[in-house]
């Protein structure tokens, strides 16, 4: 391993630092290496004290993604030479609360995840015993984009509504209310709708796409976001024209 | 000390865990279930499953087919009357994941479909895609938010389970984002920690997945079952052990040797033939086939690579459209991993450590020897696993015993006191041992690394897919001699907020005892049998060893070993006949 490369890293202990700092490592690599790898050698061989999160090593936990050189990034799904002009930044995903180092605080992020129910709404169930639902090749195909996310979150890093305002239900949680809002076996649309459509942040997303560019899944959030708009849009629309019952 | 109570606790938040926390609720809603797993439960490493889950339903398989493939595939160590109650839920709980939504793979009138797999007679393996696992796990995960009795303890490292009156009342916890140190107390828990793959240098595993249940268990006094069974996968990717699923196989794949030759013809597993053969060459069991590639290489046919020898898997026969709808996370990962596109270029692979036959000692309820101490998936041992677990068993194994557990455990709970009050003295002590010998550790010098690394590397020595006596002993030396140096562990990180460095040194010292566990119980086993190749040992001896290994653990740290007799029922031990 002749070939070397600067990481600027960064560093927050709470207990220690009251700000953020940069602390530059070198480290040797090869062709095979991803960011992660270069961190992991980091962590073994020079400075324990690194935290970051990390786990499968192959683009499907969604644990390791953070900034690189300004993009959200899987650092386990980004090889080290495609960086080696000069030092490469690393930062924890943009947008989150850092717990520390590169460990960014995810609890609001799980808690979008239940506010949109993600699971199958019926009014009846079927018992077991009598197998499955049916569905389609072709009724498989409407949802399954949207059931690829792996929660990795480099969309909410990426997502220009939710830097500007944390209350934002954001992309991935969006979709996944939309993978269900599309899943032939399910009925529970009308009920996620209130979820969703309380905060006004659907409506500021003016359809950049951001979310939908770093996905490394191409689970394409806004698209998710531009349907569930017109779902929104036509619900609002027919609940002016119905009829109404007494009180 | 802090302390917070529930009526069933689980340890891990991966398919089995969640699975039996549903079981719970569904059980009683009254009981509170909680899910303390050192990683938030989708980070789980069911998640990377790729081939898919069993479960006989196609018109021309049967329970009784799939009970038969298990048990010869486990070369008869598994315990038949839990193989016949798997196979006999294992449709039921595949059905009931997909009430639950699970996007499982379709045939054009709306069914679920089945794929071929290793070992398997019939097709009867459930997919979705190649991402199986991933899907089931969210599945799991989402469907798991629901239930209002579940609370989760996300990224909480357990050290200890608490021991008092003879019976489990619940564990130590640190929570990762604060530090904090507590007792969360539980009338009965399960372990659903997973496996242990990273005890060896070159695995498909996650780096979470250190055996922390086993070990748990071990030190409480429970036994590990058949640890010496591990399952060589025959094909990863080199350097990153990237798992390349069985079904790239199912669908068509050849594996080839350096002249482009099925070399699998010559090792007793059939003859080559265009499509894919149940129960034949590339559709044989895990473990001949990774014994295969041994032979092959010491026959100078395999060919030499940056990372070690490996094969060729070709997939461009079967076509881009083929291999983009039945295995597109298998082009993905060549893609971005190995910068190969599989239609039009071979894969390298070889063998590389997947699962772990063995585990904490279960009945079929999940029960282990420690009253309310129960264990599912990976990191338990029923075992319908034996000698040599087939692909697309374990999946629906987390399902089957995660729920059997979960309706056990909170049976149990049910009739079960409230912890006893010198339950927090033990807690105390724990949280003492924590502080004393890592977070205020002074003045170490081995690195964590080093020793993982040296760890890794003898039991690739002793433990690989061919093994022999004195190599065991040599292994089994190395890990005590690791173990002591242990001790004299470097600790740089003072912080208590996420303390990475500290949870990887809790996670070696995990790996340590199963790793002890895994060449001690192999040391005894002189036999070759599945997954268990003794050169010196080379034949199946039925006479003495149609048993289970019991590993325990003495006061004094040594093991101890006992042998339990394979349960049979229908199907008296023969011999495994692959390819015809």
């Amino acid at each position: 391993m002749t070939k070397k490369v600067l990481l600027h890293v960064t560093r927050y202990r709470p207990e220690q630092e009251a700000e953020p700092t940069i602390q530059e490592y070198e480290v040797p690599f090869t062709d095979d290496w991803v960011l992660l790898d270069a961190l992991n050698y980091v962590k073994d061989k020079i400075d324990g004290s690194l935290s970051y999160r990390w786990s499968c090593r192959m683009g499907i936990c969604g644990s390791c993604g953070m900034m690189v050189n300004g993009e959200p990034k899987l650092t386990c799904a980004t090889f080290v030479s495609d960086y080696t002009s000069g030092p490469i930044r690393i930062e924890p995903l943009r947008y989150f609360p850092i717990i520390r180092d590169l460990t960014v605080e995810m609890t609001d992020f799980m808690e979008k995840l239940k506010n949109v129910k993600p699971w199958i709404i019926r009014e009846d169930e079927k018992p077991i015993s009598e197998g499955e639902y049916l569905q389609s090749p072709e009724e498989l195909d409407q949802y399954k984009q949207f059931s690829m996310c792996i929660n990795c979150m480099l969309c909410y890093s990426a997502c220009p509504v939710y830097g500007l305002d944390s209350a934002f239900t954001g992309p991935a949680a969006i979709a996944l209310a939309q993978r269900y809002n599309m899943d032939s076996r399910d009925q529970g649309s009308r009920e996620r709708l209130g979820a969703l459509s309380d905060h006004e942040g659907i409506w500021g997303c003016t359809f950049v796409g951001e979310c939908t560019k770093v996905c490394p899944k191409k689970v394409d959030p806004a698209g998710a976001i531009q349907q569930y708009k017109v779902t929104a849009t036509m619900d609002w629309f027919k609940s002016l024209i119905m009829p109404r019952g007494a009180d | 000390m802090d302390v917070s109570s529930h009526d069933v606790l689980l340890v891990g938040g991966g398919g089995a865990g969640l699975r039996a926390a549903i079981a719970v609720a569904e059980f009683n809603p009254k009981l509170s279930v909680a899910v303390v797993s050192k990683v938030y439960p989708m980070r789980s490493h069911t998640v990377s499953a790729e081939g898919g889950a069993a479960g006989a339903v196609a018109s021309d398989d049967s329970l009784d087919e799939h009970a038969y493939d298990t048990i010869s595939g486990a070369d008869w160590l598994c315990d038949q009357d839990a193989v016949e109650l798997f196979v006999d839920e294992a449709p039921k709980e595949l059905t009931q994941l997909e009430h639950w939504g699970c996007p499982w793979s379709r045939t054009p009138d709306g069914r679920v479909a089945v794929r071929p797999f290793g070992g398997m007679k019939n097709k009867r393996t459930w997919f979705a895609a190649d991402k199986t696992g991933f899907h089931m796990l969210h599945t799991l995960f989402q469907t798991s938010l629901r239930y209002d009795p579940i609370v989760r303890y996300d990224e909480w490292f357990v050290t200890k389970l608490l021991i008092d009156d003879g019976r489990v009342q619940g564990v130590v916890a640190l929570e990762l984002m604060s530090g904090k140190i507590q007792a969360i107390t539980a009338k009965s828990v399960i372990l659903c920690t997973g496996g242990c793959g990273k005890v060896f240098p070159f695995t498909t595993n996650a780096n979470i997945k250190n055996g922390d249940g086993m070990a748990l268990a071990l030190r409480a006094g429970a036994p590990l079952k058949d640890m010496e069974f591990i399952q060589y996968h025959p094909t990863g990717l080199p350097f990153t052990g990237i798992l390349i699923t069985e079904a790239a196989r199912a669908e068509g794949g050849f594996l080839v040797n350096k002249d482009e030759y099925r070399y699998l013809q010559d090792y007793d597993l059939g003859k080559p033939e265009p499509e894919p053969v149940l129960r034949s060459m590339e559709l044989g069991p895990r473990d001949r086939l990774s014994q295969a590639f041994i032979k092959e290489q010491e026959k100078g046919r395999t060919i030499e690579g940056p990372y070690g020898h490996v094969v060729n898997l070709d997939l461009r026969h079967l076509g881009e459209k083929k291999i983009n709808a039945r295995i597109p996370f298998v082009r993905e990962l060549c893609l971005k991993y190995q910068n190969i596109d599989p239609v039009r270029e071979m894969i390298p692979v070889r063998p590389v450590v997947h699962y772990v036959m063995g585990g904490v000692h279960t009945d079929k309820q999940g029960a282990t020897p420690i009253e309310g101490l129960f264990a599912a998936g990976e990191v338990a041992c029923v075992s319908i696993n034996g000698a040599n677990r087939l692909g697309s068993n374990s999946l629906t194994e987390l399902l089957v015993f995660g729920a059997r557990a979960g309706q056990a455990a909170a049976s149990f709970a049910s009739e079960q006191k409230e912890p006893s009050s010198s339950l927090m003295a033990q807690a105390n002590d724990e949280r003492r041992r924590l502080e004393e010998q890592y977070l205020r550790k002074t003045g170490g010098t081995e690195r964590i690394a080093t020793i993982r690394e040296e760890m890794q590397a003898t039991m690739e020595e002793g433990a690989g897919i061919y093994r022999n006596g004195p190599a065991l002993q040599k292994s089994t030396n190395t890990i005590l001699e690791l173990q002591d140096r242990f001790r004299n562990i470097l600790i740089e990180d003072d912080s208590r907020t996420f303390n990475t460095e500290l949870t990887s040194a809790l996670e070696l010292a995990y790996m340590l005892d199963v790793a002890a566990s895994i060449v001690q119980s192999g040391l005894k086993r002189t036999e070759s049998r599945g997954a268990h190749q003794r050169t010196d040992f080379p034949n199946r001896d039925d006479d003495n060893f149609l048993a289970h290994s019991l590993l325990y653990r003495n006061e004094d740290g040594s093991a101890r070993i006992e042998y339990l007799p394979v349960t049979i029922t229908r199907w008296p031990p023969a011999e495994r006949v692959y390819g015809k």
